[in-house]
């Protein structure tokens, strides 16, 4: 099996006659057998003592959510810290927090897709299980937030014997259609994407015998041979999930801000929050995805298929939506004092002088002050400076959300119900359950699922053209084989 | 209609077997260049109910097997973007507008603006069903069972194998002419795909390095 040679990563000009210009999207001169043997290898080997570990720990911690869940529905939303005047505390910042995360799976698989990133490849199937995982965190928290879950199917419109109906101009409502619809259409992404890949994974099991494996993957993969008559089909659809992807990621946290927005808080009722809400989702998102994968490029030997390059390209990213955050922060101010409304006015001079200072602070030196290390190059390659940042960033969107949810509820209007909100250690071990549960998913995708779509992987190799084979002979009965390498003169 | 029905089913790439239970002729490539290659020959010559497979999609590959534009753009969106835009329009002016009115603090019963992001969210979510849908029942999908199963060498389709298939069911095929016009494209190895109609289709074992 070929293995990482950092050298070859530094290499410019490769063989491709010409074809592309850029750095290879794929290091290591691997070939197309070599690409499967790497990724499925993963998904097929036994597992290792260290999986297990991290699975144990992860899965305490999912554990620990099911209780704090079971506690919270045994004794009531009472035992969360939200009270009056601050009715949506953590749950409400912790759902913020998740979605958010989620986005950037979202924008590597389809905005990136339609404007034919294709770097993208190497990374956009563990973005988007990160995505399916944080959107399930996500809906944990206004589920059980409801104080009643076992009715919180009365959000959705279903007939039944009260002859009631849903309140469809509420925003919290908007919220139930637009994240469970956004899980849905990511969840038929990210399987229609791995059809092709769990065809590699049975037919590798058919061939070494393993019948069962063979069945059981070959239940989920649908019969896929690869047939051109089904790409056809297959890349048709895939270029519409990934157009429809698209404007519904926009929306959805657009549709998470109205939640905010549309009331009348000082310091919610603001029209730059779609937008920034958005950004700021996607900056997290990234953040996220560097974090994941500089671990687990470097645990499973992917440092060929997901490049420095490929993080480069992730921290740039990083570092402009963070400057888009910063910049709406300073916005909101301005557009405070610009206002002339006095409520507005003091909501941000409490956000940044208040009893929360030292969250907004935070926030500012997080999201703001930390991805603007970026613009040096030495630094956005730097593998332990980036997953630095990307947790220092992380922690910064939480703080984002909390400064916004938080400030703006615990100071209202009426002076006379102002009042210090602070969680409880069940919020606290909510949160820290609901890592548990992201990563224990993570841990599975990880160990079952090929986490490179390595079909979109070779399909990006320039042997993977027709058209490379012109200049070399006439391609009738070569002895070269299958996989054609380029030849190294060129490099 | 048997005959339309078979016709329907030859574009998502499920043939029949012929009398001799012959399902046809695989024959494996080089790499992408000569299969694309083989497969405007193949064409060319003739033959329409055959299919190339590969672990990605071929660039030109639609064109050289002359297949035209795959009609699931057009499904989707009378399928799935239209009823999901009326669905969204319908459902919250039916249940807030007609059958449930509620007055909230006076605001009309049903109007556009609020009912903008669920409309657009079902839309989405329609279309995207739609689009999943309509992929797999235009390829026939899923399908457990294909003779194709039987060869050892075509489980390399989905890791680095090239392969064209002529179906045993295509007007001209004759299974002598087939396998030589395949040899003669430059194939790596030709072989008859039988079909066997075993209950549990696996690749045949290994051959013994003695024989």
């Amino acid at each position: 099996m070929a293995r990482s040679n950092p050298a070859e990563t530094a290499l410019d000009a490769h063989s491709g006659d010409g074809y592309d210009a850029s750095p290879p999207l794929v290091t290591g001169n691997l070939s197309f057998h070599d690409i499967t043997d790497l990724v499925a290898y993963h998904a097929e080997k036994k597992t290792p003592v260290t999986w297990l570990m991290a699975f144990g720990l992860a899965s305490t911690g999912a554990a620990l959510l099911l209780i704090m869940l079971a506690y919270q529905v045994w004794n009531g939303v009472g035992v969360w810290g939200n009270n009056v005047p601050v009715g949506w505390g953590w749950p409400i910042v912790n759902f913020v927090f998740w979605v958010g995360i989620g986005h950037a799976g979202t924008l590597i698989s389809a905005i990136l897709y339609l404007f034919r990133q294709r770097w993208r490849t190497s990374i956009n199937r563990a973005a988007e299980a990160m995505t399916l995982f944080a959107v399930m965190c996500a809906l944990i928290f206004p589920t059980f937030h409801v104080g009643r879950v076992w009715a919180i199917y009365w959000t959705l419109p279903i007939p039944n014997q009260m002859e009631m109906w849903p309140q469809f101009k509420s925003p919290l409502l908007w919220d139930v259609f637009a994240v469970s619809s956004y899980f849905i259409v990511s969840l038929l992404f990210w399987y229609v994407g791995l059809i092709p890949d769990l065809a590699t994974l049975r037919d590798r099991a058919a061939l070494a015998g393993k019948t069962l494996r063979a069945r059981v993957i070959g239940f989920f993969s649908l019969g896929w041979t690869g047939a051109n008559r089904h790409w056809r089909n297959y890349e048709k659809a895939y270029l519409i999930l990934a157009g429809l992807a698209t404007p519904l990621v926009l929306s959805v946290h657009s549709v998470v801000s109205f939640d905010f927005a549309v009331s009348v808080i000082p310091g919610w009722h603001t029209t730059i929050f779609p937008p920034y809400f958005v950004a700021g989702a996607i900056f997290s998102g990234f953040a996220m995805v560097v974090t994941l994968l500089v671990v687990a490029r470097k645990i499973y030997g992917l440092e060929n298929l997901i490049t420095l390059d490929h993080l480069e390209k992730m921290n740039i990213i990083i570092l402009l939506t963070g400057t888009i955050v910063g910049f709406a922060y300073i916005t909101e101010f301005f557009i405070a004092w610009y206002s002339g409304v006095e409520y507005e006015q003091y909501a941000f001079i409490n956000r940044a002088t208040g009893p929360y200072a030292w969250a907004y602070w935070t926030m500012m030196s997080c999201n703001l002050f930390f991805p603007q290390f970026f613009w040096v190059k030495k630094l956005r390659r730097s593998i332990p400076f980036m997953f630095l940042t990307s947790i220092v960033v992380n922690i910064g969107m939480w703080f984002e959300r909390f400064v916004i949810t938080i400030t703006s509820l615990h100071r209202d209007f009426l002076p006379s119900s102002w009042d210090y909100y602070s969680p409880t250690w069940v919020d606290v071990l909510t949160l820290v359950g609901s890592f548990g549960l992201f990563f224990t998913l993570f841990l599975l995708f990880l160990r079952f699922v090929p986490m490179v779509a390595v079909a979109e992987v070779k399909g990006v190799l320039p042997e993977a053209d027709p058209h490379y084979y012109d200049d070399h002979g006439d391609g009738h009965g070569a002895a070269e084989s299958v996989a054609v390498r380029p030849s190294p003169s060129g490099s | 209609m048997n005959k339309l029905f078979q016709e329907i089913l030859a574009t998502m790439g499920i043939y029949r077997s012929n009398e001799d239970k012959v399902y046809g002729v695989l024959a494996e490539f080089a790499h992408p260049g000569d299969l694309l290659r083989a497969a405007r020959e193949t064409h060319r010559a003739g033959y329409r109910k055959f299919d190339t497979h590969s672990p990605f999609p071929i660039h030109g590959m639609d064109r050289a097997m002359g297949l035209g534009q795959s009609k699931l753009g057009f499904i989707v969106f009378f399928g799935g973007t239209v009823v999901g835009f009326a669905l969204g329009v319908w459902l919250q002016w039916w249940t807030g507008g007609v059958d449930y009115p509620l007055n909230i603090s006076g605001k009309p019963f049903f109007a556009l603006e609020p009912s903008v992001p669920i409309i657009f969210e079902l839309t989405i979510l329609l279309s995207a069903l739609t689009a999943v849908a309509g992929m797999l029942a235009l390829n026939g999908l899923p399908r457990p069972y294909n003779p194709l199963f039987y060869s050892r060498r075509f489980m390399r389709a989905t890791d680095d194998g090239f392969f064209l298939h002529i179906a045993a069911s295509d007007s001209r095929f004759d299974l002598e002419a087939v396998q030589a016009f395949l040899k003669g494209l430059g194939a790596l190895h030709v072989e008859v795909i039988e079909d066997r109609e075993e209950a549990d289709v696996a690749p045949e074992p290994e051959p013994a390095p003695a024989a």
